[in-house]
């Protein structure tokens, strides 16, 4: 049995005429221990269904189901890495990282607390940074931290929200290297939303599309069956890699296509012509005459 | 260079402790530099850096621009000043002499004339006081308390062993009850802000929190608040007054200070208020998701992501609150007969002796430093409590 199910998910927002149905008619299976990617255009929804898997949305019609029971709110078993990082600004990396463990595991030892925190710290390599405040971090080293906070909860599914996409492509490079290396040792089953192709061949095993919204929906979906672990320098070399790539940029740009025609609208620009240099403030101060032509040229 | 090619060894040994006492130096600087900083005094950072012989030109520039123009301003406006009230002299004095001609004659004008030049203090021009006249008030205050002080010791040498013998017995003992001292003033008018602001805080921040977490008690409330806010202290005085003159009966507590304390609370607790309200109701949705996605129950959701989330805004607010509380303290111990600087600053104005009115002034120029020294203090609180350091 699938671990986590989507079965016919549909969500809207807002009512009457300026009602936007944003996702329509998904279905998603994920078996336990895969890595599914879900690629898709900015503005698609992508957010939206990342949320209604951890919890803070519901779906308007279908149902989410985590081990076959719908999904009634946020827990413990789902670790979300968010989009911006959203760690608390007031607490250090350490502190941080103890909130949500001390939430999940309120009856652990405070010394075992205390090495568990230590333990995913210095996963994420940042136990010089231990004691430092987020905004003391850069963009990198903050998501990070994030990593090391979804992860120090030992959820059964972790859920990206475009982890990567606010960092620089080296650093982003070296993350994904890491998340899947940790996701490849605790065996957990992950969901990756993405806008980047390349990051879902390298990371995922599974790439599912989500057409451009409104009514997105998953499309046809690409098996990424490249042996682990897949060398960024390496892979690229790879015929097969090369293939489908292209293959999914080629089906993102059909779909894409077909946005365009849906918003067909044309925007009609006024007619504007420059004026010429010597026009502006100065020339009210600078006699009659030069003021004159401008106006002429206008 | 040269010592050192001489005495290798020893001034090597010279270099390095000079090295160790410069490094030393330059932290202590940096050190003094940081708190000044914290604590607002920006202007203070160039001569720190020019004493300590750091780049000349550019830091004696600064002072220049930080210190000097300050400096210059000020005497600027002594300079408006004492030509100010020494117009006002004249035209006081000319009015006197001319007043003693109509009703008295031409022998009464010119005595009168005599009389002011010779600086008698029964004849002087009742008017605005130039800066020296101020400046030798301010010295005659701090003589008065002096005077004061030492007659307090006095008594309370005198009644030392006859309070011990009445604190054997469960009595009171006796308190000194002269007139206070300009100091004392300034201590009971702190005293009252103090509980103003505390109340205040009291009341405000949890009240701002409960109103922020929820939109219908936002919605609900705001009339109210935008009602009350721009209520004159002297109203609220009054208010209080109704009230508390009805409930507290008892003859032996000190209703004027309750009753100033409160209006203070009440007048400067607004911008706490609606700060608090304001920072608890639009804490970032990151924060709120996070608080979600861990599953924090209502009082760490409160505790550990809201109230820490909100806290540059509240400080942000008790700030203004501690600035209007100073701010309307004088007007309500003037109404309510309250000790402190708002009643010295009446009575001397109903008092009228030679000096009053510079009293006055030095009193005016007193609340304003010690309002700039409590903002400074604000300020100090607000940049500790901000995690969002530039």
């Amino acid at each position: 049995m699938a671990l986590l199910e989507l079965k016919n998910v549909s969500k809207s927002y807002g009512s009457g005429s300026s009602k936007a149905e944003v996702l329509s008619d998904i279905n998603l299976s994920v078996n336990e221990g895969e890595f599914v990617a879900i690629v898709g255009f900015s503005g698609s929804g992508k957010t939206t269904l990342i949320n209604m898997i951890n919890g803070l949305q519901f779906p308007d019609k279908g149902e989410v189901l985590l081990h076959g029971k719908p999904i009634t709110g946020p827990g413990e078993d789902r670790g979300v890495i968010f989009q911006n990082y959203s760690l608390l600004p007031w607490l250090t990396v350490y502190k941080n990282i103890q909130l949500a463990v001390d939430k999940v595991f309120p009856s652990m030892p405070a010394k075992e607390k205390d090495l568990h925190i230590r333990k995913y710290v210095e996963m994420v390599s940042l136990t010089p940074a231990l004691d430092k405040l987020p905004s003391e971090l850069s963009g990198g080293m903050r998501q990070r931290v994030s990593v090391a906070r979804a992860l120090s909860m030992n959820p059964e599914v972790l859920l990206m929200d475009e982890p990567l996409s606010a960092l620089d492509a080296l650093t982003r490079g070296t993350l994904q290297e890491e998340i899947v290396k940790i996701w490849s040792r605790d065996k957990k089953t992950a969901i990756l939303i993405t806008n980047d192709v390349d990051e879902g061949i390298l990371m995922a095993d599974r790439i599912i599309p989500l057409t451009p919204g409104p009514k997105a929906t998953l499309g046809k979906e690409f098996k990424v069956d490249f042996a682990r672990p897949r060398i960024v320098t390496e892979i690229n070399q790879d015929p097969a890699y090369k293939r489908l790539r292209n293959d999914i940029l080629e089906y993102l740009m059909e779909i894409g296509a077909t946005r365009k025609q849906v918003t067909g609208q044309k925007y009609i620009l006024p007619d504007l012509k420059p004026t010429m240099p010597g026009g502006g403030i100065l020339s009210l101060f600078s006699g009659k005459k030069k003021k004159k032509k401008t106006l002429e040229i206008v | 260079m040269t010592p050192e090619k001489t005495a290798p060894v020893k001034s090597a040994v010279d270099k390095k402790t000079a090295k160790q006492e410069v490094k030393k130096e330059s932290i202590m600087k940096e050190k003094s530099i940081s708190t000044l900083r914290f604590v607002g005094l920006t202007s203070a950072e160039p001569l720190v850096r020019l004493l300590s012989g750091e780049e000349i030109k550019k830091n004696g520039m600064q002072l220049i621009r930080q210190v000097i123009f300050p400096l210059a301003s000020i005497f600027l406006f002594l300079l408006v000043w004492h030509t100010g009230a020494t117009y006002l002299y004249n035209k006081d004095a000319a009015i006197r002499i001319e007043k003693a001609r109509t009703e008295q004659g031409e022998e009464a004008a010119l005595a009168m004339k005599e009389c002011i030049e010779s600086g008698q203090a029964g004849c002087q021009p009742n008017t605005l006081p130039s800066p020296v006249q101020v400046f030798q008030a301010s010295g005659a205050l701090w003589a008065d308390h002096q005077a004061i002080s030492a007659k307090k010791d006095a008594f309370k040498a005198k009644v030392a062993s006859i309070n011990e013998k009445r604190a054997e017995k469960g009595q009171a003992p006796i308190k000194y009850t002269g007139r206070p001292s300009f100091m004392d003033q300034i201590g009971t008018s702190l005293k009252t802000v103090a509980a103003g602001v505390f109340l205040a805080m009291l009341v405000a921040i949890p009240l701002g929190i409960i109103i922020g977490l929820s939109e219908t008690l936002r919605n609900s409330f705001n009339w109210l608040i935008q009602i009350l806010k721009p209520v004159s202290p002297v109203v609220w005085l009054l208010l209080v007054f109704m009230i508390v003159k009805t409930v507290i009966t008892d003859p032996d507590i000190d209703k004027s200070f309750i009753i100033s304390f409160i209006s203070v609370g009440l007048c400067a607790m607004w911008a706490t208020l609606i700060n608090t309200s304001m920072g608890v109701s639009s804490v970032n949705k990151d924060y709120i998701n996070v608080s979600k996605v861990l599953k924090l129950n209502v009082g760490q959701n409160i505790f550990k992501i809201i109230l820490p989330a909100s806290f540059p805004l509240i400080f942000t607010g008790l700030r203004i609150t501690v600035s209007v509380a100073w701010m309307v303290l004088i007007a309500i111990e003037l109404l309510a007969q309250s000790p402190g600087l708002g009643s010295f600053v009446w009575e001397e104005f109903q008092n009228g002796s030679s000096d009053s009115n510079a009293k006055i002034i030095v009193a005016m120029f007193v609340i304003g430093i010690i309002g700039f020294f409590l903002d400074r203090i604000m300020l100090a609180i607000q940049n500790l409590m901000t995690f969002t350091k530039a």
